[in-house]
């Protein structure tokens, strides 16, 4: 069992670091493997590659890993907390709480006296906290509907309602927010540059950082509240951390490429199908793998010829599917 | 040698600052190696009282000690090392097979990643093998029967390691031969584990043949404690569970259904067979009684009444029909 998995994890990777240079390769220019070793080596022969690929491609690629791995993670970690297989940032409501976050501080600060909204720091934080906010809110609305569809249902509600307010904010802005805002909404990898990385890579460190901290606690969360407190596990704190993590992890990615839709829900099932294991020891590096490798995909294809589509578009027609497919089979 | 003991204990559930209290003032006392049963009518406090001493649940008045620790004092990892317990929820993990789920019961034991050591799973494999599972320690919990999952849960207790186990109603959900088999099996447990084993049941007649105790609460009179048949002498089944549509039967540590009874016959013969038949006829409305007119007498392979000789209790009942209509009483 143990040989299986380190060979599943050699495998997958692999497919990241093939994913990730294809992902360097191709876009609206295509840029031969020989230019993308050239272009690391320092070798300034041709300097339009050179800028593309450092200052464009790869913080690009290096955002769909992060993307990737932590919608996975938090996407796993809201699965074990709900105990509900459809529990995923996007679907029950917390990228909205990072959007409502992000809106405030993008738009409102308009009606500050100082700028706020070139602050990174600012825009990631509000962000963290918007999500952060609408987890406890669901967590706490669980406690009183058991039914995983009644709580996606409340989630779509929470998502609604954080939209509503997004737009009532958007009324009463000026028309530069307004368009600096809506650019956020379409998801981009490719609006992080190095700089917003230099802030991204630690909240995501720090989100994933945790999530292995709680990589046993998680696990006794498996067996139901009860059983995990006659484990010894103490939950309100439990809790608290993982929603905690959560937060940091879908919020802070949220913040910086806005919504990126069913990442979070298909990725653990992916990894429980492939790895076959509930333990989350070896889940979390299945999801930051197969989240990142499944991301990269998706924005590979998003970089067709001619067109490009935004990455939420693609990454919806993979997590959809999974949706469709673990609600029939739970009936 | 361990013992759990309630003073004052006063269970209960607070909502929205009320208290509803289920039981008060209960001072109880258990040592190791004991099967207990606790055993009352619905909403006498089974759980509550079961849940209380898990520390799932807080008592409202009165203290919990294990071998004089006060548990409400304990952290919540001390406790899972005194106190493992199987509840009536269904836990189904994808993916996890009878050996992680017995796995669980060493949280309290390794480190942070839940690395297993060596003597984890040394532990694990003796918790199954003494529920007779170590052969199914691949298979995927999903795919187990009741029973087995059963088993599992009380491996997953065993191997928690802890001088108490509880378990709520763990007989609920199974078949006949599966009841009788955990019940076996814990009682094999407290006594070969010296472990303290409480469980709350409906089974009453299991209860009696396996638990060393009774705990017997009642919804007004408390927790009445002592060994089956002491209970039985004293009336208090019959007490506790009052009702006028069926009554504990002293003779078999059953409860056997009050039938309005119309009819009178006096039987005798053979013993075995006597039992059957006088259940049998007391469906039938007819009470036994000494001296009756009519009388009926039960041979190895027949019975005789009236003179006529019939072989099956189909027969008897239908004869005593024709009877009744030719002379109703």
């Amino acid at each position: 069992m143990y040989s299986r998995n380190n060979l599943l994890f050699f495998v997958f990777s692999l497919l990241v670091i093939f994913l990730f240079l294809a992902d360097l390769m191709w876009g609206s220019v295509a840029i031969p493997a020989k230019e993308i070793f050239s272009a690391f080596c320092g070798d300034r022969q041709n300097s339009v590659f050179t800028e593309i690929i450092i200052n464009f491609r790869l913080p690009k690629a290096i955002t769909a890993i992060l993307a990737g791995a932590s919608l996975s993670v938090a996407g796993l970690m809201m699965q074990t907390l709900f105990r509900n297989p459809l529990a995923d940032p996007y679907i029950l409501g917390v990228s909205s709480g990072a959007s409502l976050g992000t809106a405030l501080v993008v738009m409102a600060s308009g009606f500050l006296p100082f700028s706020f909204a070139g602050n990174c720091w600012a825009l990631i934080i509000s962000a963290v906290i918007g999500a952060a906010l609408v987890l406890l809110i669901v967590l706490f609305v669980s406690f009183r509907v058991n039914d995983i569809v009644s709580l996606l249902i409340v989630g779509i509600m929470f998502g609604t309602i954080a939209a509503a307010l997004v737009s009532i904010i958007q009324n009463f802005s000026n028309p530069d927010a307004i368009k600096l805002f809506l650019m956020w909404t379409f998801g981009s990898l490719s609006a992080v540059t190095w700089n917003y990385l230099q802030i991204l890579f630690p909240v995501v460190l720090a989100g994933i950082g945790m999530a292995f901290f709680l990589q046993k606690r998680l696990d006794g969360l498996l067996l139901g509240e009860n059983y995990a407190r006659g484990l010894g596990i103490s939950i309100t704190q439990t809790r608290s951390l993982i929603i905690l993590a959560t937060g940091l992890l879908a919020g802070g990615i949220t913040a910086f490429t806005g919504p990126i839709a069913f990442v979070g829900v298909a990725v653990p099932h992916i990894a429980r199908g492939i790895f076959r294991t509930s333990s989350h020891k070896i889940l979390l590096p299945a999801c930051i793998l197969v989240g990142a490798a499944l991301l990269m995909i998706c924005d590979i294809i998003t970089q067709i010829p001619d067109y490009t589509l935004p990455v939420n578009t693609i990454s919806a027609l993979f997590g959809a599917p999974v949706i469709i497919w673990i609600i029939l089979r739970r009936k | 040698m361990s013992v759990l003991s309630t003073q004052h204990l006063t269970i209960g559930y607070r909502k929205k600052g009320t208290e509803n209290v289920i039981q008060h003032d209960l001072n109880l006392r258990l040592e190791s190696g004991k099967l207990v049963g606790l055993i009352g009518p619905n909403g006498s406090g089974k759980t509550t009282l079961l849940r209380t001493i898990a520390g799932l649940l807080k008592p409202i008045d009165g203290k919990i000690l294990i071998d004089g620790k006060h548990l409400l004092l304990l952290s919540q990892h001390e406790k899972a090392l005194n106190v493992s317990f199987v509840l009536t929820e269904k836990v189904d993990i994808a993916n996890a097979d009878v050996f992680d789920m017995v796995s669980f019961g060493r949280f309290p034991y390794n480190n942070w990643r839940g690395n297993l050591s060596e003597e984890d799973r040394k532990k694990v494999f003796q918790a199954l093998q003494m529920v007779r599972m170590e052969t199914m320690m691949h298979r995927l919990v999903s795919e187990l029967s009741d029973g087995e999952r059963q088993r599992v849960m009380i491996a997953k207790a065993l191997a928690q390691d802890t001088p108490i186990i509880l378990l709520d109603e763990p007989t609920a959900h199974l078949d006949v031969p599966n009841r009788v088999g955990i019940m076996l099996l814990l009682h094999k447990l407290a006594h070969t584990t010296g472990k303290i084993i409480l469980l709350s049941t409906h089974e009453l007649d299991l209860a009696l043949q396996a638990a060393d105790l009774i705990w017997l609460m009642s919804e007004n009179e408390g927790i009445e404690c002592g060994v089956p048949e002491d209970l039985v002498f004293s009336g208090s089944f019959n007490r506790v569970f009052a009702s006028n549509s069926y009554f504990f039967n002293e003779a078999n540590g059953n409860f056997s259904m009050n039938y309005p009874l119309n009819g009178k016959v006096s039987v005798s013969g053979n013993k075995t067979r006597l039992y059957w038949t006088l259940r049998a006829l007391a469906r039938a409305g007819y009470a036994a009684v000494e001296d009756a007119p009519l009388k009926i007498e039960v041979t190895d392979s027949a019975w005789i009444l009236n003179q006529k000789k019939v072989f099956s209790v189909a027969e008897l009942l239908d004869e005593l029909n024709n009877l009744n209509i030719r002379f109703p009483f």
